[in-house]
């Protein structure tokens, strides 16, 4: 298949940010996914959050595994370094490039056979380690680039495109990380933009391990009547929970929503996060809680979106090691070689 | 006649009885009198119950191999008893606890027993069951003190600086130490023929193994981010590093880490945060066993084809599979060297000391960062989990360290194209630039995955081809940047290579050989890949042996296969017991080729 390269002209009618950028430049190579697929729409919805939070492209980093979701970086944030490494193992990849530079907004990209199978041990332990970052997971139940076998999260009973219905238990990446103990826990639908760009927003801007998992319609082998994470089943069983809308300090946005229905939490940061309740007895700040909903709910063959769980004052790795203010990769001679006089007591310890 | 700092005592105890800090504590007095010692741990792959070993070779010669042949055995285990009197030589010593008189098992008479009452002095002195237990070991140690003349100043300080803080510990360490002298004083011949005596041999050199050696040696060589997995016998290295780095590394003002330690999930995972860390321009490293280089052979796959900086310690243990976790071999060279599918090769180096292995690791970081790939340094369980006598570790206050070919903000911005993989110098090495830079230039996507120039995915057959030669082109410029072999060579018919721990019983070995008639040039091997001096040395030599600890001549055929030389140019000397290989089997194994073949020696010995 051959691509056109976007012309790099700048529309009159392209709106700047506060740092005099363009969601031009928020935007990567074009895609080689399929047309439909639901992890472009992902990959657009990042594009348009980090657009909208005026961050630099540069100061992101992008990491992901491998599989057709892993090969997302390339399509956003061109401006940005992005590293495409082994299958399962992007959690282990990412940790150690947020510990070597904290400076940085690290977005991982992974997918449900990369995360919920091969990865699933790396995924448990980077949600344990609390690493600051937006873990993404474009959930299709199918292992696309292998053309179309079970992935773990699809749901017993769901069929492949030949009609042969999966007869194992799926993994809810979602239940997981409520369990093990992640701050921010989300899940939102590729094609509901309104919902997830707010939430990729505030995902970036929680310090400590955010994850997301969107439902991402495999056009070419999970999207057909039989099939639960298709566009039709998802749109017909999706339950929003709770909206994230994030306000930066300095914004002065007023959001329409009807009293009553909107709370608004202080970010550390100064920034406001407005959740938006749909169900008046959901709390997001109750781990348990949101566990609980999203069994119950997947017991009657419902998806919740929206943001499940959001602790507000969680810490992150860096906190935990006690690292210094200036990232590790930027310490040099004289900040790391104690030196000779220093080995001099050294040698002396071992006569 | 008495001899003087020449012996082999072993002492056998059950595992978990506290045995090894009182060993310990023997060595290192000797070593405080100025004796040059090595120790020996050879423990079982358990925590409590099991026999365990601990050896310490004495020697003003500075010999530190191991000799199989024991002069003074401590025989504290009944299960291993018989085995233990079987081990020493005629005419050497066996320390024994006599409380239930003299055991039928000490069959021999050609080794003369030295009953000792030890539980029954015990017995009558301490009444907390476990002191009971510990202080066994402590009465030995006193016995030792005076059959072997050992200062006992130097004992009974080592004993109040251990226990500083610990002031109740002290007094009845003590007493127990005096007890056991005491006895020895009272009732046996002291002291023995083979004694110790104040030596002027050691200079300012150190006692220390290879881990903590190593662990310095990252420290000192900028490393920020340990990752690693529990396992034998590595695990040191990882927790030596977070105890030197918690001392050196901290900010007395701020209290920041000047590092990250992050136990990991597994050796997959270990790895993926160094190359992590390495790919976001931070010193990492990982520490394992072949066991771990199993599982990480994935991603050294990755760091090869995407280029990108990683330190690994392997420290060997034998093998295959689980093998013997706490024995020592030799046996990772080939699956480190080749590690992971495809066309895949990887820098290794060689410490045989802990000098060597704190220079080493030091120096690893810089050639990971100047040849854009992970090193491996192979250490093994023999050097890096035993304590000998080592040159003292030496720092130059001037040195910089390299590293490599990384862009900056300015350079982006006075350069007019910038290729990732582009090979600007000829040197196969490209420049990276880190992750953050710069706002619009010299971004680029890592990715296990084939690439061009300019790290855009590519399957185009050239452009492929184009990058594999490249990668070769700096396998070349490797042999620039590690270390040559270290070669002594007098034009002799003759010449031995060995590597890593094999190169302890050499000057031993070497002297023996040369009482023989036979005297050999010799050849130590300090990386992979070879330089041309390692060629060169084989073309010479008529004759070549290779001492190696693994069955399959490993470091041989890795020669022959890299360097095209005939399988047959190279006389193998493999031993892979699991024990660390001594000076009679080399020299055994090098007489028996000398007889077979009916080469003439230098001069005549009579047999």
């Amino acid at each position: 298949m051959t691509f056109v390269a976007k012309p790099k002209v700048h529309h009159p009618l392209l709106q700047f940010n506060e740092i005099g950028l363009t969601r031009r430049d928020y935007e990567g190579a074009v895609s080689t996914l399929c047309a439909g697929c639901g992890h472009d729409s992902v990959s657009a919805a990042v594009a348009m959050a980090c657009n909208e939070l005026a961050i630099p492209p540069h100061r992101f980093a992008k990491i992901s595994g491998i599989g057709c979701s892993s090969k997302t970086p390339s399509y956003f944030l061109g401006a940005s370094h992005g590293f495409n490494s082994v299958h399962g193992r992007m959690p282990s990849v990412a940790t150690g490039a947020n510990l070597a530079n904290h400076e940085l907004h690290c977005i991982g990209v992974s997918g449900d056979g990369d995360s919920a199978s091969i990865g699933v041990g790396q995924f448990a332990h980077i949600v344990r380690r609390k690493v600051n970052m937006l873990y993404i997971v474009d959930n299709n139940g199918t292992y696309g680039l292998t053309k179309g076998q079970f992935s773990a999260t699809n749901d017993r009973g769901s069929t492949s495109k030949r009609g042969v219905p999966n007869l194992y238990s799926p993994i809810d990446l979602v239940s997981m990380a409520l369990q093990i103990g992640a701050s921010f826990v989300a899940r939102s639908f590729s094609g509901d933009k309104q919902q997830l760009v707010p939430l990729i927003k505030a995902a970036i801007m929680h310090k400590g391990f955010a994850f997301i998992d969107v439902i991402s319609p495999c056009v070419m082998f999970n999207n057909h009547n039989g099939s639960t994470k298709s566009y039709q089943y998802v749109r017909e069983h999706t339950a929003s929970m709770v909206d994230a809308q994030l306000v930066m300090p300095h914004e002065q946005i007023e959001i329409e929503y009807a009293p009553g229905t909107l709370k608004e939490v202080d970010m550390p940061d100064g920034s406001v996060l407005r959740l938006r309740k749909i169900s008046e007895s959901y709390d997001p700040h109750d781990r348990v809680g949101a566990l609980n909903h999203v069994q119950r709910a997947q017991e009657q063959g419902d998806v919740i979106t929206g943001l499940l769980y959001v602790d507000l004052i969680a810490s992150d790795i860096h906190e935990v090691l006690e690292t210094p203010s200036k990232p590790l990769n930027k310490l040099s001679e004289a900040d790391l070689c104690p030196g000779s006089e220093a080995l001099t007591a050294v040698n002396a310890s071992f006569r | 006649m008495t001899s003087y700092n020449d012996f082999v005592i072993r002492f056998a105890n059950v595992n978990g009885s506290g045995s090894a800090s009182a060993n310990g504590m023997f060595a290192k007095a000797l070593f405080r009198m100025g004796i040059p010692v090595a120790s020996r741990n050879i423990f079982p792959s358990n925590i409590q119950g099991l026999p365990t070993w601990f050896e310490v070779r004495v020697s003003e010669e500075e010999y530190f191999g191991r000799r199989s042949e024991v002069d003074i055995m401590v025989a504290m285990n009944a299960e291993t008893f018989e085995q233990d009197v079987a081990s020493l030589r005629s005419g050497g010593y066996l320390v024994y606890d006599s409380t239930k008189g003299r055991d039928p098992k000490l069959a021999r008479d050609d080794v003369v027993p030295i009953g000792v009452p030890i539980s029954r002095l015990i017995l009558s002195e301490f009444t907390d069951p476990k002191q009971r237990q510990l202080f066994k070991n402590i009465v030995y140690l006193g016995v030792l003190t005076s059959l072997l003349n050992i200062d006992f100043s130097v004992i009974t300080n080592m004993v109040s600086t251990q226990y500083k803080g610990k002031d109740e510990l002290i007094q009845p360490n003590i007493h127990a130490l005096e007890m056991g002298r005491s006895y020895a004083q009272s009732y046996l011949d002291c002291p023995l023929p083979i004694q110790v005596r104040h030596s002027e041999r050691l200079g300012g050199r150190i006692f220390i193994d290879g881990n903590e050696a190593a662990a310095l040696g990252a420290i000192y060589g900028g490393a920020t981010i340990c990752a690693w997995y529990p396992i034998t016998p590595s695990t040191s290295m990882a927790e030596a590093y977070e105890k030197h780095a918690s001392k050196l590394r901290v900010d007395p003002d701020t209290t920041e880490h000047k590092f990250a330690i992050i136990q990991a999930e597994d050796e997959l995972a270990a790895l993926g945060i160094v190359i992590g860390a390495g790919w976001n321009g931070a010193r990492a490293f990982t520490a394992t066993s072949g066991p771990g280089i199993s599982l990480m052979t994935e991603f050294l796959g990755l760091a090869y084809f995407a280029e990108i900086p990683a330190v690994l310690f392997d420290i060997q243990r034998a093998g295959p599979s689980t093998g013997m976790p706490t024995r020592t071999q030799q046996a990772d060279i080939l699956a480190a060297a080749y590690a992971s599918h495809g066309d895949t090769k990887h820098p290794l180096l060689f410490p045989s000391t802990p000098r060597e292995c704190f220079d080493f690791a030091a120096n690893a970081f810089d050639f990971a960062d100047r040849l854009q790939t992970p090193i491996l340094v192979m250490s093994d369980l023999d050097l890096g989990m035993n304590e000998i006598t080592s040159e003292a570790l030496e720092w130059d206050d001037h040195r910089k360290y390299d590293r490599g070919k990384v862009l900056d903000a300015d350079d982006l911005d006075n350069m007019e194209v910038f290729g990732r993989y582009l090979d600007v110098d000829g040197d196969g090495i490209g420049y990276r630039t880190l992750p953050g830079t710069h706002p619009s230039k010299g971004s680029f996507f890592t990715r296990g995955t084939s690439r061009d120039e300019y790290a855009t995915y590519t399957e185009d057959p050239d452009a492929y081809s184009k990058n594999m030669d490249r990668l070769l082109s700096k396998w070349e410029t490797a042999k620039t940047v590690l270390p040559s072999a270290v070669i002594r060579s007098e034009e002799r018919r003759a010449g031995i290579i060995y590597y890593g721990t094999t190169s302890t019983p050499m000057s031993e070995c070497l002297d023996m050989l040369d009482e023989q008639g036979i005297e050999l040039d010799t050849m130590r091997i300090r990386a992979f890949p070879f330089g041309p001096e390692v060629v060169e040395f084989i073309d010479n030599h008529e004759i070549v042996f290779m001492v190696e600890q693994n069955r399959d001549a490993q470091m041989k055929m890795l020669m022959t296969n890299e360097l095209d030389l005939l399988p047959s140019s190279i006389q193998s000397i493999l031993y892979y017991g699991g024990m660390s290989i001594s000076a009679d089997f080399i020299v055994d194994e090098v007489l028996s080729y000398y007889q077979t073949n009916n080469i003439p020696r230098i001069k005549v010995v009579s047999t």
